[in-house]
């Protein structure tokens, strides 16, 4: 792991550049720090980090650069009659890189030599044996054109990575010549290390940008993708799911989409009546000991992670079901209306059951935002508390409400395992309550896992379906934002 | 409404008013009055108690059914180490013990199966492969290992402590009875009568199990084996991965947004995403993870290294929110007393307020990270599932970089599995992974009450 080494000996580097710019400045001023321009230290901060932010800025943008150069380098060298039929270019790189990686386990096995990899002739060396015995399994005898590609692939990493290490190093120690000269005591050393500094909070802050430019780049480079193989009105305004990983499969979005507002709305009539009643009792009638007490308890149910929710729908709650609308004579209703335990009713009662406090504690704070003259007015006119609470109070705080439910809706929108463990794996239209059915984040979970081939539209419509999810939790989030910010402007 | 708007439809009240109307004794309209506002109360009341109603059947759903996966049954046994088996050359040459492989133990384990049987004296008609059919497979994986690190008892006769087979271990939790095994191919009603019997004579006992604390997954035929530990390991390195950036990088954008940040259309768009950030799903994150971490950077799959990136990019929103708040608590009177003295703002912020605000960052942090422990969603994408870790990683680098899964994801995986005896799993580390939330977060409230100071 030379990468790894590489950045102990920058922070030795750096180490050693504290000690010696600081003793470097301290005797330009004759040991008396007091004739420096800046505390002594500063100096040693300055060069540690002339040697460090260069350096590790080079090599985390190597680090990027350098698989793309390769790739479409030795992309570049494969011919087009080499690529078969049924694959893809994508697929053959793959292979490349397989190749290459077993080629380099066997060296470091001892089983083949440099030289040997050189001269090899794939046609008496049976390769895909030999790296099968070194612990690298490959799909299919290895292809001349491939073990070409593998050898150039692996000679340029190589040479990349001696290179990286190389510049890196002389990088540093470049930082660390200058900026040693300069530590003398005229240096305005701590004008200079504050403003590095203060480039590196604003690159900090800035990753928060560039994390949602990844989300959204990467998903949407894949989605391209996924149009150019697939139709994209089949996607949005086809009827039914129907992936097949032999081609030709039915990919629409619509199925999936009902299915995920389904759940959502029954999450959302658990939860919407018992959170706002909740937060209505605790903010209007509880007293401090019973606020103090129960606010606390409730809360607890959105810090449990989704995984024990889901397990409570797929063991718990699903088998509960079934034993009341299914099992026929056997059942506690006598009817036989539920086969299985997964089923958008059991999703949507435990999904409720999680956003209970979500929606609890967003209107608790909403209604508290309320200013008192209003409560007071209305009481003096002779209101009970209750019609205050239903005539003045919620009217005012409808606004902020309703921005909490879109809140507690994008949440049930972009909730994964409870649907993943609950809900089932069926896409379809139905308005059964008690049939399984599917939604965007399972069908995103089950597109994912397992081997996937980044070339096949059915990998590929888990990006755009990520996007669509993406697109939609954000404008709602936006949506609430906006309303709950304009409510509280209101009364500020 | 209120009384005036209704006085026309009231014309027979009004006439009544001089003589009634004690202010003592309440007529109809208040009484219905009153009764709407007991309902409306009583909403509330029972609004709270089905959420906490909710919550205490979770947590007795989770202790009752979960418990039983810190105990296992095992069955104690003197198996004799047959010279005529193991090593047949006589010679104890490691090399040629080696090459007897589990196979070959299994004769032993049915042979003393059958000498305990006989010895206490019981009644059965099950042959001796029926009677260690009681033992877990990993009965003799469990006597080889031994036999290879003491090959000097060749010969002689040691007792062992077996685990039983999972539907033996439902059967003594209550799990599995006479009739649920109808058509179970595992397990027969003969078989439970001689656990019955061995259960009488103290050779089967269940006791603590620390190997599902510090054990490894097993396969799908042996769930009696199964363990988190490992997994636990994955955890722990995706958490040091978290805490290493999320901490640094967290601190560093807050300290910026809240103190040094101009305010323009650049900030702006910084904070609308940060807020934004915070209410992603987090399964885009793992599609993020997928795309740009394992498709374009090549990064290992499965590596808790990689699953630590994408719990990184999750928390971060989480550990900025709560550090800006930390920050913000600071009074301006002691940036002002800072700058007075001659420190510059770097200084008066790095010396003076980021300490004073350590406390609330220190908080914020550890919920953050107790937040991205519970996550499973994005881990399922980058591939922190499907597969067994046998052994803990030994170095850090081993740690970060070999595949190995997360707790959530483990518990995910058992509750996929076909098994009832997985579900016990399932539930045993729901209440390890709950374990650590409530102390982290408990670490964190008292962090909060011990060093926050008020202005």
């Amino acid at each position: 792991m030379p990468t790894f080494w590489l950045v102990i000996l920058l922070g030795v580097l750096a180490a050693a550049g504290y000690v010696l710019g600081r003793k470097r400045a301290l005797a330009s001023a004759g040991g008396d720090a007091k004739a420096l321009h800046s505390l002594p230290g500063y100096y040693g901060y300055h060069v540690g980090l002339s040697v460090l932010i260069p350096a590790l800025g080079l090599l985390v943008v190597w680090l990027l650069a350098q698989p793309m150069l390769i790739e479409s380098r030795v992309s570049a060298m494969i011919p087009p009659e080499a690529v078969p039929e049924s694959t893809s270019r994508s697929l053959v790189m793959s292979d490349v890189r397989r190749v290459s990686e077993g080629l380099d386990i066997a060296v470091d096995q001892g089983v083949l030599s440099n030289r040997d990899i050189r001269s090899m002739d794939i046609k008496e060396t049976d390769l895909r044996t030999l790296l099968g015995d070194v612990g690298v399994a490959l799909g299919a005898e290895v292809r001349p054109e491939v073990l070409d590609a593998a050898r150039s692939y692996r000679t340029l990493s190589h040479r990349g990575q001696w290179a990286m290490v190389v510049s890196v190093l002389l990088v540093a120690i470049g930082g660390l010549g200058l900026s040693y000269r300069k530590s003398q005591k005229d240096f305005r050393a701590r004008n200079v290390v504050e403003r590095a500094i203060m480039a590196l909070l604003i690159t900090a802050a800035s990753l928060a940008i560039l994390t949602t430019v990844g989300i959204v780049l990467s998903m949407l480079f894949e989605t391209r993708n996924f149009f150019g193989l697939h139709s994209w009105t089949d996607f949005f305004f086809g009827g039914t799911w129907a992936p097949n990983f032999r081609g030709d499969s039915d990919l629409s979005i619509l199925p999936l989409l009902w299915g995920t507002l389904y759940i959502s709305i029954i999450a959302l009539i658990v939860a919407v009546p018992i959170g706002l009643f909740a937060a209505i009792y605790l903010s209007e009638y509880a007293g401090p000991a019973v606020r103090a007490f129960a606010k606390p308890l409730l809360e607890i149910l959105a810090g449990i992670p989704t995984i024990v929710y889901g397990l409570f729908a797929l063991l718990t709650v699903g088998p509960l079901l079934v034993r009341i609308f299914g099992q026929g004579e056997n059942g506690i209703l006598g009817v036989d209306w539920m086969s299985g335990a997964t089923s958008v009713l059991t999703a949507g009662v435990v999904m409720g059951i999680m956003l209970i406090p979500f929606v609890s504690s967003l209107s608790d704070d909403i209604i508290n935002a309320v200013p008192q003259a209003m409560r007071d007015g209305s009481l003096g006119l002779g209101a009970t508390k209750s019609e205050t609470i239903r005539q003045v109070v919620l009217p005012a705080a409808l606004p902020g409400i309703v921005g909490a439910i879109l809140l507690a809706a994008s949440r049930a929108i972009g909730e994964t395992m409870i649907v993943v463990m609950g809900a089932g794996a069926i896409a379809k239209f139905s308005l059964n309550p008690l049939e399984s059915m599917t939604t965007i984040t399972t069908r995103i979970v089950s597109q994912l896992t397992g081997d996937t081939d980044f070339a096949s539209p059915e990998t590929l419509v888990a990006f755009a379906l990520g996007l669509t999810l993406f697109v939609l939790t954000l404008g709602l989030n936006v949506l609430a934002l906006y309303i709950v910010r304009k409510y509280r402007e209101q009364y500020d | 409404m209120t009384d005036i708007s209704q006085t026309p439809s009231n014309m027979g009240r009004t006439e009544q008013t001089p003589k009634g109307g004690s202010l003592l004794t309440q007529n109809a309209r208040t009484r219905k009055r009153n009764a709407a506002e007991m309902r409306f109360r009583a909403y509330g009341i029972a609004a709270i108690m089905v959420g906490l109603m909710m919550l205490l059947v979770l947590v007795t759903t989770i202790v009752s059914r979960g418990t039983g996966a810190f105990q296992q049954t095992f069955i104690t046994l003197q198996v004799e180490l047959l010279e005529s088996k193991l090593d047949k050359k006589g010679n104890r040459n490691l090399e040629d013990i080696k090459k007897v492989t589990t196979f070959g133990y299994a004769p032993l384990v049915k042979g003393a199966m059958q000498t305990m049987v006989e010895d206490l004296g019981i009644e059965t008609g099950l042959k001796s492969k029926d009677m260690a059919g009681l033992l877990s497979k990993n009965a003799v994986a469990q006597l080889r290992a031994y036999v290879l690190e003491n090959p000097d008892q060749i010969g002689e006769t040691v007792e062992f402590r077996f685990l039983a087979q999972s539907r033996v271990d439902g059967y003594l939790k209550g799990r599995v009875s006479r009739e649920t095994i109808e058509n179970d191919k595992n397990i027969s009603p003969a078989q439970l009568d001689l656990v019955d019997a061995l259960v009488a004579a103290g050779v089967i006992e269940k006791t603590f199990n620390i190997d599902f604390i510090i054990g490894s997954d097993a396969s799908d035929q042996r769930p009696e084996a199964a363990g988190i530990g490992v997994s636990m390991m994955g955890s722990l390195f995706m958490m040091l991965v978290v805490l290493a950036l999320a901490l640094p990088i967290g601190v560093a954008a807050s300290i910026y947004l809240e103190e040094f940040a101009p305010k323009n259309w650049l900030t702006d768009i910084i904070e609308v995403n940060i807020s934004n950030l915070a209410a992603v799903p987090s399964i885009v994150f793992g599609i993020l993870g997928l795309a740009v971490f394992i498709n374009y950077m090549h990064l290992p799959m499965s590596a808790p290294l990689v699953g630590g990136l994408v719990l990184t990019l999750m928390t971060l929103p989480t550990i900025i929110i709560s550090t800006r708040a930390a920050l913000k608590a600071v009074p301006p009177s002691i940036r002002d007393a800072a700058l007075g003295v001659g420190a510059s703002k770097m200084q008066a912020v790095f010396h003076h307020v980021l300490p004073l605000a350590a406390p609330g960052i220190l908080t914020g942090t550890i919920i953050g990270l107790a937040q991205a422990l519970g996550e499973t969603a994005p881990l399922l994408l980058i591939g922190m599932v499907g597969f067994i870790a046998s052994n803990a990683p030994e170095t850090l680098a081993d740690g970060l970089l070999s595949p190995n899964s997360a707790m959530p994801a483990q518990i995910y995986e058992w509750a996929k599995r076909a098994d009832p005896a997985f579900y016990e799993r399932a539930w045993g580390g729901i209440i390890i992974l709950l374990v650590f939330l409530v102390t982290m977060n408990t670490v964190a409230v008292i962090l909060r009450r011990r060093f926050e100071r008020r202005w």
